[in-house]
């Protein structure tokens, strides 16, 4: 999904006060979801060239809120298994909701480029039953 | 190879991406054959110039200022792809350099030194045009500033003997973007030439999910290519993922050429991507160009695998001293 098409759903979400598609970058502290009124967070902090922590494990039909930060410049934040694609822009905290549908082990990786190092950063993302 | 000539297939761009360079010849059938006659004229009409047949080269990845590990030849083999295209002796009249130019280094100052490298070993290829498009390593943390300063637009297009190129840049927004805007322009620039007109894009990231996973995608790249849908005759060239890759999306063909330096794994069969290790006895293992000719009667095109000399570098020289230049500059492409 394009983040151009992920602002424009963000912007529907925000007006409709509802969450009808599985994943999606928005703003911080925002009524995300009606299936679950209190998923959990997990937070993620990028800076070159890694994820910390750089291996999560979500439940299947669970849904849980990435809370995504930098320490130093922008960063990607892209799985296509996954549907997540946004960036993680500094001096901001982007949350990201996730309901995994597919049980396996995904990788996450940053698809802005930030240096030499950049072709190696990723995380490990496994999804269980 | 299909050789035989119609409507739908005039353009022959042979070579499926092929070691360090590919050289693909152009019409070797088209101007042989009556059929052709009507889209020759309207082809010589909107580029002044009607098609003919000609040859070109695709390097990609020469990632200047790189000097491993894992591949610790710094720009050997670049020097040895010039020498080796100026010894053709049926020479390219296009040379075209597929993104990541140079490598890419935290000092403004040291990556403007990898352009100069660039621009003083390519100037060494004699008698052809030089087209360029950038990679990540050479547009991505400045928005293709420094490239626009020594190379020029990082997109454009161009005609040469009836085939209409395109340049598209897919990396200087920092994402692997091509952008509405820059789509745009290219149904603009596309919208004169009929549906059977040739034409070849030119990019460094593959313009499809090759392998998202490894990076090797661009997220627009349906866009790109639903723009480039209506026509009949396309063909895409690209770099980026360091290896020889064919693939094809309606009658659009894409072909990812080797790089410069060492090359990945293939996301086939290898779970994690990794550049391939360095072979001390055969530094230039797998690369080479190949050399694509239309024969006698237009029919059969004829390939000829040439392999990257290394003889220059024996000798006194020797393996040994020509590896003391490695450092631990690169990381990854």
């Amino acid at each position: 999904m394009k983040k151009t098409t992920i602002n424009k759903i963000i912007s529907t979400i925000l007006l409709a006060g509802v969450c009808e598609v599985g994943l999606v970058g928005v703003p911080a502290m925002t009524n995300l979801s009606r299936a679950s009124d209190n998923p959990k967070v997990i937070e993620i902090t990028a800076k070159k060239f890694e994820f910390t922590p750089n291996e999560i494990t979500l439940k299947k039909g669970e849904p849980v809120i990435l809370r995504l930060t930098t320490s130093d410049r922008v960063h990607g934040f892209m799985s296509k298994q996954l549907k997540v694609d946004t960036d993680i822009p500094a001096g901001k905290t982007t949350d990201v909701a996730v309901t995994p549908d597919t049980a396996g082990n995904f990788t996450v990786i940053c698809d802005h480029y930030c240096g030499t190092g950049h072709g190696g950063m990723n995380m490990k993302v496994t999804v269980v039953e | 190879m299909e050789t035989k000539f119609d409507r739908r297939s005039f353009l022959r761009v042979t070579g499926t991406a092929l070691s360090i360079g590919a050289l693909y010849s152009v019409f070797p059938a088209l101007t042989r054959k009556a059929g052709a006659q009507g889209i020759t004229r309207t082809l010589a009409e909107l580029n002044g110039e009607a098609p003919a047949p000609f040859s070109f080269i695709q390097l990609s990845d020469t990632h200047v200022g790189f000097n491993g590990p894992p591949d610790p030849l710094g720009t050997k083999a670049f020097e040895s792809a010039v020498a080796t295209i100026n010894g053709l002796k049926n020479r390219p009249e296009l040379v075209i350099v597929t993104g990541d130019l140079t490598h890419d280094a935290d000092s403004p100052d040291e990556h403007a030194k990898r352009f100069k490298l660039f621009k003083e070993i390519s100037s060494k290829i004699g008698g052809a045009q030089l087209k360029v498009v950038p990679g990540e390593n050479d547009a991505g943390l400045d928005g293709g500033d420094m490239f626009r300063e020594f190379m020029g637009p990082t997109h454009y297009s161009f005609d040469h003997r009836g085939v209409h190129f395109i340049a598209l840049d897919n990396v200087s927004a920092g994402r692997p973007i091509v952008g509405a805007e820059q789509i745009a322009w290219m149904k603009s620039d596309l919208a004169r030439f009929p549906k059977t007109a040739p034409i070849i894009v030119f990019t460094h990231r593959p313009l499809f999910d090759l392998k998202p996973e490894w990076d090797w995608q661009t997220s627009d790249g349906d866009d790109v290519m639903n723009a480039l849908a209506p026509y009949e005759n396309v063909t895409v060239l690209y770099g980026h993922i360091h290896r020889e890759n064919f693939h094809q999306a309606g009658t659009t063909k894409m072909y990812a050429a080797r790089s410069l330096i060492f090359a990945f794994s293939d996301p086939a069969t290898s779970p994690k991507k990794h550049p391939l290790p360095f072979d001390k006895a055969n530094p230039f293992k797998d690369l080479g160009i190949r050399r694509v000719n239309g024969n006698a009667n237009g029919s059969d095109l004829q390939l000829e695998e040439i392999e990257l000399a290394t003889a220059q570098f024996s000798g006194t020289v020797g393996m040994d001293q020509m590896l003391k230049h490695g450092s631990a500059d690169g990381k990854d492409e």
